[in-house]
């Protein structure tokens, strides 16, 4: 890789001892390159003069780094390819036969042809081919764990462990194109069909280009002041960095025959007896808008992960979001390693994620875990959160039992033990709530059957808010699409 | 370690690498770092007559055909001979010779076809003591033009005349330089014995156009909108060079003439597999003109290495393959082989299914969860998917046993060696009948 990030020194830093350790500074990357100097003589506690709060200042406060540290630490992870690079990785590919990488891309990408058109020179026809099956293919080259995913299948993985660098392939191929303005797909001629989306998520956003496509009229709404849904509100800052999920639903807008209606909540706002009645049909994108909680005692001084890491990715100043000395997250998925690595880059002293089942267990993949323990952040697994403890409010500590997993449940060994915590984070799964009645359910969620089929006719739903969703942006968008198609011909009759 | 000192054409050398006749031997500065990095010698650029010299285009004259990763796979050039005063040249020849008297100062030469011109430059070149002379009759661009180069190469005649005119007018060897620009370079060769040559080399660059720049449809290299062919170099055209070898050492004409390999030799591999072929030793050019003149070190650890694990001395590789290049319809018939896939070093690509499948004999079955097997049934052991196959030795030829049934053909192997000649099917096989 020839662009380097940039080795930033925080104020922090210039004491810093061990990664992760008390002290140790924030830039993950500067940790893994500069050898520790806290035993230096000489170097002292200093933080910028301009600053009144530093890593060690107690409580939940902005600022905890210096002004210029945050844009290192929110920068791309990882870089984007430069045409060189991209031509040499594309190289790697070997065009299999029938490719496992196809088969693990829950879009179903044509992986090989838009390598070997990168590979050729032509990354417009590429991103043609990614975004034939994905059409938020940027989105996915940035977020999807590929590790479990395309990369996981890819036999380089097997032969050598270092499969194609598939993700960032696709990455290169939709940034080209969309940067020289490419849209290359037309509106066939209006039906005057018209069909209504619930929720302006990866689902819904997919259904609805799929649609207009087919030359039908979509009217997306969504409860949230931007469309996007976790795009926008949910994943982690530095996947997705500028406002990229934005821009990405302006360029996939293009199309035409799509028009986004924001604020406006089914349930609240709209009712699904009108939106039968009004449109041709209606798919529900709704994802899992509650969060679950921990029914312990103490639990009104945690936040839900998800709406810390809504604020962050909406705040204009990094800087001036609060951010805990002493963080604990509970849960062991995505969400929990996002809101335990993005806390440590804004100046976090001290992460800890407590899961209380095994590590093999953890939602968030082996590559997740390392990318946290790699920003300093601990992983403590086999321990349930008993009480949140604090005074006026605020948190101090969560108290932990330590459990076993036996046949009937997790089983208390019966030993405890304490984290400090200045600001506590749930992050224990996400709940659909506020369906409209008349919507069969499954385990909670909607019950579909095929592409997206709900128990009531004209009505369909895809991503998070089913149970075929496996909670990821890439599945959403399949079945966003999926649906789609089989709205387009139930609508034509076929 | 094993020696490399070679005697070629009864020049000596320490090692058996020669730097070809290009721009890594246009003058003293380089043939003198050349000599300091180890090659055992040089073909000096190629001179032409007394008078004006030559002069070269002012745009770009190489082409290249790299891959993805930019590693140079071919050069092409435009090149004339050396644009160098002739003056220059042999005071610089005459200097290098005598500060480095154990390589071999080989010096190329070009000059008109008449023998006044011939015997001229010869003279010359006597007097800087170099050891001998390369005849240049493969130069394919500019200079052929002329008249000279490889239009001299590619008329037997020709190179018999003027072979004959140096040596009759001088006492060095002589080594004749061959063009691969012809159907069948044994013509050439043996019109070289004829005129009384020492030697011959080859190959010469072969005619090629590298690219076309789509946007403004001309060739490249591009000079002010236009291109012409050049000559090709390097990795790619080693295959050719190869069998052009072979075809010369194993000729009754021209077997036991000695000849120096070049053409695509990159590493001490591929000088290896010349000198199996036949070749006394090799000349390098473009390896030289893409790494530096550092990789001779590669070249003399490797061969040594290859060398004293084989227990074999540099002579003993010249010609030891040479008998085994034969001809197609002397080839056993009876050697039946099928390809055998290793599931244990298998990572399920699928590329031998795709190819056998689209391309072959569909003898590759593609089974649940991606175990590819051969279908002996329907292989012809044709060798494809051993050639597509990422994983070295996956796919491996498996000869069956002489008695056994071949399951294509229904037929026991039979023991013994077959060939076309007696083969039932061969015209005259059934006409004697
Ligand atoms: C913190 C976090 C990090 C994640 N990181 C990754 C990651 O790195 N990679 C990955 O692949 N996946 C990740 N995921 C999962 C991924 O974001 C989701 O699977 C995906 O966004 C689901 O898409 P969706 O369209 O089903 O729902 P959402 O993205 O949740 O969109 C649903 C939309 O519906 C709207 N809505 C909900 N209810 C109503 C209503 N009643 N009326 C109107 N509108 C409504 C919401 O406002 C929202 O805009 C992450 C999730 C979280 C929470
Ligand atoms: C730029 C360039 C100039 C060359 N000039 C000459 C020359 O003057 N005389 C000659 O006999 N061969 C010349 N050759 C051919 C080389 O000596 C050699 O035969 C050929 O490049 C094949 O060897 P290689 O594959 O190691 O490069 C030239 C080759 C190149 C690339
Ligand atoms: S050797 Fe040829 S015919 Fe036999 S399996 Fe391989 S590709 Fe097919």
């Amino acid at each position: 890789m020839r662009r380097r990030r940039p080795l930033y020194a925080t104020g922090a830093d210039e004491e810093s001892a061990t990664p992760g350790g008390r002290g140790a500074g924030v830039n993950i990357y500067r940790l893994i390159k500069i050898p520790a100097c806290g035993s230096l003589p000489g170097i002292k506690v200093r933080q910028e003069a301009s600053l009144s709060n530093s890593q060690l200042t107690p409580g939940v406060v902005p600022g905890r780094l210096p002004a210029t540290a945050y844009a290192a630490n929110f920068a791309d992870v990882p870089p984007p390819l430069d045409p060189y690079e991209a031509r040499v990785a594309a190289d790697r590919c070997y065009f299999c036969h029938d490719a496992p990488c196809i088969t693990a891309c829950p879009t179903a990408i044509d992986i090989p042809l838009f390598i070997r058109q990168i590979a050729t020179g032509t990354p417009e026809a590429a991103a043609t081919t990614i975004w034939a099956q994905n059409i938020l293919g940027g989105m996915c080259a940035r977020v999807c764990p590929t590790e479990t995913l395309c990369e996981e299948a890819c036999v380089r993985e097997e032969a050598e462990g270092k499969p194609v660098e598939i993700g960032r392939l696709q990455r290169f191929a939709t940034d080209r194109a969309r940067a020289g303005g490419l849209h290359p797909f037309a509106r066939a001629a209006a039906t005057g069909r018209r069909v209504a989306v619930v929720g302006a998520g990866p689902a819904g956003l997919a259904c609805a280009h799929r649609l207009a496509r087919h030359g039908h009229d979509v009217t997306v709404f969504d409860a949230r002041e931007k469309p996007g849904g976790l795009n926008e509100y949910g994943l982690a800052a530095y996947k997705t960095t500028g406002g990229f999920a934005q821009d990405e639903i302006a360029w996939l807008l293009a199309v035409g025959g799509i028009t986004i209606v924001t604020g406006r909540a089914l349930g609240r706002d709209l009712t699904l007896e009108a939106l039968r009645r009004d449109f041709d049909a209606v798919f529900l994108g709704l994802g899992l808008a509650a969060t679950n909680a921990l029914g312990i005692p103490g639990e009104a001084m945690a936040t839900d992960a998800v709406d810390f890491i809504a604020r962050l990715r909406q705040t204009p100043d990094l800087a001036a979001l609060p951010v805990g000395r002493d963080v604990v997250v509970i849960g062991g998925g995505m969400t929990a390693v996002d809101a335990g690595v993005q806390s440590r880059l804004l100046g976090a002293e001290t992460v800890t994620i407590v899961y209380r089942r095994g590590r093999e267990r953890m939602g968030a993949s082996g590559h997740e875990q390392e990318h946290a323990a790699t920003a300093g952040v601990r992983i403590v697994t086999g321990a349930a959160p008993v009480a949140i403890l604090g005074e006026g409010g605020a948190a101090r500590a969560v108290e932990f039992a330590y459990v076993e997993e036996e046949p009937k449940g997790l089983v208390p060994t019966g030993e405890t033990f304490r984290l400090r915590a200045d600001q506590v984070f749930k992050a224990i799964g996400q709940r659909l709530e506020g369906v409209p009645a008349g919507l069969a359910l499954e385990g909670g969620r909607i019950r579909t059957e095929g592409p997206g089929r709900t128990s009531l006719a004209g009505v369909w739903a895809g991503g998070d808010c089913t149970p075929a969703g496996e909670d990821l942006t890439v599945t959403a968008v399949a079945q966003g699409r999926d649906a789609a198609e089989d709205i387009h011909a139930r609508l034509a009759g076929r | 370690m094993a020696s490399l000192a070679t005697e070629f054409a009864g020049i000596a050398s320490p090692n058996p690498f020669w730097l070809a006749s290009a721009p890594p031997t246009d003058k003293e500065y380089n043939v003198v770092r050349a000599f300091r990095a180890g090659w055992g010698g040089v073909v000096w650029k190629t001179l032409g007559a007394e008078g004006p010299p030559v002069v070269n285009v002012n745009g770009p004259r190489y082409g290249v055909v790299s891959g993805p990763d930019r590693r140079v796979l071919a050069l092409n050039n435009i090149e004339l001979i050396t644009d160098r005063p002739l003056e220059v040249n042999l005071r610089e020849i005459t200097r290098v010779k005598r500060d480095w008297p154990d390589r071999a100062m080989i010096v190329s030469l070009m000059v008109p076809c008449d023998e006044e011109s011939w015997k001229a430059i010869l003279a010359r070149v006597e007097e800087t003591g170099a050891d001998g002379v390369e005849l240049n009759f493969g130069c394919p661009h500019g200079m052929s033009e002329r008249g000279m180069g490889s239009a001299v190469g590619q008329v037997p005649e020709y190179i018999e005349m003027v072979t004959r005119w140096c040596k009759m007018h001088s006492r060095m060897p002589v080594i004749v330089k061959l063009t691969p620009n012809i159907t069948d370079i044994r013509w050439a060769a043996r019109a070289a014995r004829r005129g009384g040559a020492d030697a011959v080399s080859l190959i010469n660059t072969v005619n090629s156009i590298t690219a076309v720049d789509l946007d403004r449809f001309a060739p490249e290299p591009t000079i002010d909108g236009k291109g012409t062919h050049g000559g090709l170099c390097g990795p790619a055209v080693r295959p050719m060079a190869l069998h052009m070898v072979a075809d010369i050492a194993r000729d009754a004409e021209t077997r036991g003439l000695p000849i120096s390999g070049i053409g695509g030799v990159t590493t001490w591999r591929d000088a290896a597999e010349f000198m199996a072929l036949g070749a006394g030793n090799v000349q390098v050019c473009t390896a030289a003109m893409t790494y530096g003149f550092k990789i001779v070190e590669e070249l003399i650890s490797g061969l040594s290495q290859y060398l004293d694990a084989k227990g074999m001395a540099l002579a003993d590789l010249v010609g030891r393959a040479t008998p085994n290049v034969t001809d197609w319809q002397l080839l056993n018939l009876n050697y039946v082989t099928k390809a055998r896939i290793d599931p244990g070093l298998c990572i399920k690509c699928g590329r031998c299914y795709a190819a056998c499948e689209d391309t072959s004999h569909q003898a590759i079955w593609m089974k649940p969860g991606r175990v590819f097997e051969v279908n002996d049934a329907e292989c012809v052991a044709c060798n494809l998917c051993v050639d597509v196959c990422p994983v070295a030795d996956c796919i491996t030829m498996e000869r069956l046993a002489a008695g056994s049934v071949d399951p294509r053909t229904g037929r026991t192997v039979p023991a013994g060696y077959a060939n076309w000649t007696t083969h039932p099917n061969h015209p005259m096989a059934k006409a004697a009948e």
